[in-house]
């Protein structure tokens, strides 16, 4: 990552050992559902609030993975995990359950991303052996942090998104046919969407710089994948995200997925699909994890995205700044 | 790659637009409905007590609405209702209702003094202060002007 | 009384389809627009148009927000005839003093025995 350059090559191959993704009674009945490792029935999880229950989640995410590669807690270096509540709480909460050292992350939306970087970087480097990397979020603890209570009675824009209720980890570490090859370092983009409510737009500008700056650095056509897949643009957020490529001559919508797209059903009633921390690393743990198991995606770029707003920096009349984080994950025959 | 100007203009070119006659619709319909249900229980008051006055028919109107809302926000219904009806379920008073519980209701998990009492005026709190505020600003213009009659 | 009722349900739900379209066409939100009828419903009653709206109308405009409104300046104008300019504080408060304790008494209460519930 030298001379302007914002791509780190992992010459080391940190592997990805397993996935697992646990998910809430909507997403498990959106198109995806066969591809999930658990759902729930209530999206309170026997808990008493919904922040125990996110917390509930995330630690099953973890443990669901690390029981998946046939390990235990002590066997994993490092947790590194995030979600989008104050302070990271779910994080950190469910890390006090697990014995293993711990490196709480935030970037929204983009956390997975930026999780997998760190993870990845420090089993590269040999600092480390292996890294569970992992992000929650839950649609009733962020409604109440960013928007409504839940009862109010307000209506959806339509460029809304649903928050995504689960959570997702991904064991890296020296065995297993999937790898992280490289991985592009986002910069804060901010283009001045103010609307809160139009979070597609607002990141979409980020996820662009970042795919054209790792197709530049790598010196790759876009067709170097089978899928670029972005984080949580929605419906909406992907059109424009197309459109800025394009306006860089870079033409990827044969090849373009998103996951806030991919998690809900055009019947589920969510305007623009589903966004939040665990949407891109619940829908990277199944679906995108089996394709590549099976062999049927050889190659593809994960990037996850977030918007960097705050309640009181919108009430200050800020506009909402992106940030893209983008991972190559390639699979060794 | 686009500039921010170009960018912020094609985001209001292709932003998507809400159903609109549809969401019309059904606040209209909403909306008259709830006053309708307004009218019948004053109504219903002005039979009950034939020589109330006015203004206590239409006070124990108001409480019953507010109390309709508060109850409907309780069951959990009340947010169902205003998916569909917009502004038909945010207008009338039962809408002031449901913007005082539903934050009570959601920050009791932060304590009863910290959590219910402290917040339950989050989303209504400009109401409530306009309301009054304005009331005041009345009021002095019409004293003000009282005195030179 | 059926006409009553008709006129009823027409003011009231245009006043609502008015609150929507301002919901669908601007940027303003919930509380910005709620704020803005409350004051119409205050200067309505201020100018002395709102009576003769509520003669033809009935609950179709006093069970919106303006209604509240309405209540709000008219109890400060009678209290200002009354009490003077003390009137002009306490007159509003007084005449809001149903809704507002209803609301909240109804708001702890309710909060005490419901539980927010998921959305779906």
């Amino acid at each position: 990552m030298t001379g302007g350059s914002q791509t780190i090559y992992f010459r080391n191959k940190p592997r990805v050992m397993s996935g697992y993704s646990i998910v809430g009674p909507k997403e498990a009945e959106g198109p995806l559902d066969p591809y999930f490792h658990k759902r729930l029935r209530k999206d309170d999880f026997g808990q008493k609030s919904f922040e125990k229950a996110e917390c509930k989640l995330h630690m099953s995410a973890i443990s669901g993975a690390i029981i998946a590669a046939g390990l235990t807690p002590a066997d994993v270096d490092l947790n590194i995990g995030g979600d989008l509540l104050n302070q990271i709480i779910t994080s950190s909460f469910s890390a006090r359950e697990l014995d293993i050292p711990f490196i709480g992350m935030y970037s929204a939306c983009s956390t997975f991303g930026q999780s997998l970087i760190v993870g990845a970087a420090l089993i590269d480097g040999g600092y480390i052996r292996r890294a569970a990397c992992s992000t929650s979020s839950h649609f009733s603890t962020a409604e109440r942090q960013y928007r409504f209570p839940l009862e109010l009675g307000t209506q959806m824009t339509p460029t809304s998104q649903w928050t995504v209720t689960g959570a997702g980890c991904t064991l890296l570490g020296e065995k297993g046919n999937i790898f992280i090859e490289s991985a592009t370092v986002g910069k804060v983009v901010d283009f001045g969407i103010t609307d809160a409510n139009n979070m597609g737009a607002a990141m979409a500008p980020a996820a662009a710089k970042t795919v054209v700056t790792h197709l530049k650095d790598t010196g790759r056509d876009p067709t170097y994948y089978d899928y670029i897949v972005t984080g949580d643009l929605g419906i909406y957020g992907s059109r424009l995200f197309l459109e800025l490529l394009e306006s860089d001559g870079i033409k990827a919508a044969s090849i373009h997925k998103d996951c806030g797209q991919m998690i809900f059903d055009k019947k589920q009633r969510c305007p623009q699909g589903g966004s939040g921390a665990g949407c891109s690393s619940v829908v990277f743990n199944s679906y995108f994890l089996h394709h590549l198991l099976a062999g049927a995606i050889k190659r593809m770029l994960l990037v996850p995205t977030g918007a960097l707003l705050s309640k009181l920096s919108s009430l200050q009349g800020e506009s909402i700044p992106g940030i893209a984080n983008a991972v190559v994950f390639e699979r060794e025959d | 790659m686009l500039s921010r100007s170009e960018y912020i203009k094609l985001d209001q070119k292709l932003s998507p637009k809400s159903k609109e006659i549809q969401t019309l619709i059904f606040a209209f319909l909403v909306g008259g409905l709830i006053c309708c249900i307004g009218q019948a229980i004053a109504d219903l008051v002005k039979m009950g007590m034939p020589n109330a006055e006015e203004k206590v028919i239409a006070q124990i109107d108001s409480v019953a609405m507010i109390f309709l809302g508060s109850f409907l926000t309780g069951l959990g219904l009340y947010d169902n209702i205003g998916k569909y009806a917009g502004a038909g379920s945010i207008i009338p008073i039962t809408g002031f209702a449901n913007s005082v519980v539903s934050p009570a209701m959601e920050y009791r998990s932060e304590g009863v003094v910290f959590g219910v009492m402290c917040k339950m005026f989050v989303i209504a709190g400009p109401i409530i202060v306009s309301g009054v505020t304005a009331s005041i600003g009345i009021g002095l213009i019409y004293w003000f002007v009282g005195l030179f009659q | 009384m059926l006409v009553t009722y008709l006129k009823v349900f027409t003011v009231g739900g245009l006043v609502c389809l008015i609150g929507q379209l301002l919901i669908n066409l601007t940027k303003m939100t919930s509380a910005k627009i709620l704020v803005t009828f409350l004051l119409v419903g205050v200067l309505l009653e201020a100018v002395g148009v709102f009576d003769a709206i509520k003669d033809f109308a009935k609950a179709g405009i006093t069970i919106p927000i303006t209604g509240f409104g309405s209540t709000l300046a008219k109890g400060a104008i009678e209290e200002v005839k009354t009490a003077g300019l003390l009137g002009a504080l306490t007159g509003g408060m007084k005449a809001a003093a149903a809704g507002l304790s209803s609301a909240i008494f109804f708001g702890f209460l309710f909060s005490l025995i419901c539980k927010s519930r998921t959305k779906v």
